[in-house]
């Protein structure tokens, strides 16, 4: 069984008519799953108890549209008695005593979850590099990442592991990955999802999302999991729509703005053409196309990073080695458990970053560049709302470039967090952004991005399943398996 | 310019230690973002309110009456080192400085 040519909706005619159990199903979902991951490494932990809780769903009878269907759940979601890593050594050990609300609420709905998935460590990174358990392979040609940090999750949908999986977006951790392996990705706005029970990276960025070959089914597991949360203060009490139900391709009267400047920061050629390409498919359905200016595009890598790197080092200081986690053996007092648990436990990655926080965040530095950072973030705020106030979405490439190979840049920090520039606007404004597949360049899958204002998921939905509707790229089969078949 | 002596201040108070052929290089990748970051300074702020957090600044109430949603044994369940059901620690003071 591979996911490559179903959808929610086909899946769930399946096991109402009874052609598949969802026991069945899931059965031969770890099936797929194990035969892939010699090549892929798209999972930290296969859930081969899955059967037992999709035989409790058979039991009780499919009802609702996630009944018995497989998904995967990137390994920063807590899963009750299930482990939980981060893909860091510091929680290689760690058995979550109860579920992430994302993961209740998808338990609740039937959704029967087949596996957690790689990502760089603590969600730090661009390419699945700096996972303590290996980098997770693009599906389209192994030698290259899947992106980062949801790595894993978008290579087992792009390889048909799965049929939609839950990643996380600080900077571009779905948008990014989704593009590099030709599926859809959405990042909701700030405060849609609970982040409950998911391991903190930056608490002013961080938001849960969702992964799939298709939007529509994207749509349906995003408003399964969104909703106010009492656990979670910074959840939005706002309703969440049916925005499956309200799926609308006409394009018509729809106004897209197209930044100037996401054209010149060295973006790949052939990506633009992709793009271009995409807009010209706007424009033929009706939508107008403008250019806009960002002006202060250029500061963002900066603005994140301190910004992200300052709260990452407050929110990792609860790994101490004291009531969780990796310990550290043969040490003479408290402080050097912390410090050789915390020194053993982290990889490079997440020591550099706690290291620019800590400094951004110390007596001296604090005004010049946390201060500062945040001061820069209201002036970017106010440009992108700005435009967002005369146009209904904005519009560029994910990336500046499709899928780089595995090694090309893990020596090089500063051009790894360069490649985050595009997606970075999103998080530093709480908007929601997506990752629409939009052809492929040099062979390798390339993503239109799409902005919208806070809480109008509904435009970029929309706009997704137009341009899905128009370039069918669902249709096309990763190129590494299709030379295996 | 980050100073080696810099670098081991941070990393003191970051609960982080560095092998000595660590440090260099360390030094150099951080020095490198760090410059990166100073570029901010070129950008003009004045009168500009920081933006420090995203979520609503309502404050939120609820009934002050705990709950218990996880039992003694589950929380330790996770726990390194237990000891008579109590989270075992090694010595807070430094036995070396006795």
């Amino acid at each position: 069984m591979d996911y490559l040519n179903e959808t929610i909706d086909s899946l769930h005619d399946k096991l109402v008519n009874k052609e598949v159990t969802a026991e069945n199903l899931t059965k031969e979902t770890l099936d797929r799953i194990h035969s892939k991951e010699d090549k892929l490494n798209a999972f930290v932990t296969v859930n081969d108890d899955a059967t037992d809780d999709a035989k409790k769903v058979d039991e009780a009878g499919i009802d609702g549209r996630l009944s018995g269907i497989p998904i995967a759940i990137k390994d920063n979601i807590l899963t009750n008695g299930l482990l939980t890593t981060a893909s860091s050594k510091i929680l290689s050990n760690f058995m979550p005593i109860y579920d992430a609300t994302v993961m209740e609420k998808l338990n609740a709905a039937g959704a029967i979850n087949v596996g957690k998935t790689n990502l760089d460590e603590f969600a730090m990174g661009s390419s699945t590099e700096t996972s303590y358990y290996g980098t997770s392979h693009n599906a389209w040609d192994y030698t290259k990442v899947p992106g980062g940090s949801s790595g894993g999750s978008a290579a087992a949908v792009a390889a048909g592991d799965a049929i939609a999986a839950l990643g996380t977006d600080t900077g571009g951790s779905i948008r990014q990955p989704s593009s590099f392996n030709g599926i859809f990705g959405i990042k909701p706005t700030y405060g849609r999802v609970s982040r409950w029970g998911v391991v903190a990276f930056s608490s002013s960025l961080d938001q849960v999302g969702v992964m799939s070959k298709r939007v529509e089914d994207s749509a349906e597991v995003l408003q399964t999991i969104a909703g106010h949360d009492v656990h979670d203060s910074t959840s939005s009490d706002k309703e969440v729509p049916d925005w499956r139900a309200n799926l609308n391709k006409d394009m018509h009267g729809v106004k897209i703005a197209v930044p100037k400047e996401f054209w010149h920061e060295g973006t790949n050629p052939e990506v633009l053409k992709t793009i271009d390409a995409a807009l010209d498919v706007y424009r033929k359905l009706g939508a107008t196309v403008e250019e806009v200016s960002l002006p202060t595009l250029k500061h963002a890598v900066e603005v994140y990073y301190v910004i992200a790197s300052s709260e990452a080092s407050s929110n990792l200081q609860r790994y101490d080695g004291v009531r969780y986690g990796f310990r550290a053996k043969d040490v003479k007092n408290i402080k050097e458990l912390f410090v050789n648990s915390r020194s053993e436990g982290f990889g490079d990655e997440v020591k550099r970053r706690i290291m620019l926080g800590t400094f951004a965040l110390s007596a001296g530095a604090y005004d010049a560049y946390f201060k500062k950072a945040a001061e820069v973030r209201t002036l970017f705020i106010n440009e992108l709302d700005d435009v967002l106030s005369k146009y209904d979405l904005i519009a560029g490439p994910v990336t500046t470039t499709t899928a780089f190979g595995i090694g090309e840049k893990v020596d090089d920090p500063l051009a790894m967090y360069r490649n985050d520039i595009l997606t970075i606007p999103a998080n530093l404004a709480g908007l929601p952004a997506a990752s629409v597949p939009a052809g492929l360049a040099d062979n390798m899958p390339v993503g239109l991005q799409l902005m919208a204002k806070k809480f109008d998921e509904q435009s970029i939905f929309n706009a997704a399943y137009a341009l899905q509707e128009e370039n069918k790229f669902y249709e096309q089969i990763p190129t590494a398996l299709k030379e295996e078949d | 310019m980050i100073s080696k002596d810099e670098i081991l201040h941070v990393a003191e108070l970051a609960n982080l230690k560095f092998k000595d052929d660590e440090v260099d290089g360390f030094v150099s990748q951080l020095d490198k973002i760090v410059t990166m970051a100073s570029n901010l300074s070129t950008v003009d702020t004045k009168g500009v309110e920081p933006t420090y957090h995203m979520g609503d600044t309502k404050t939120v109430f609820r009934e002050d009456k705990g709950v218990h949603t996880q039992t003694r044994e589950q929380l330790l369940e996770n726990v390194p080192e237990v000891q008579d059901n109590l989270i075992k620690v090694p010595s807070i003071v430094d036995k070396e400085e006795d």
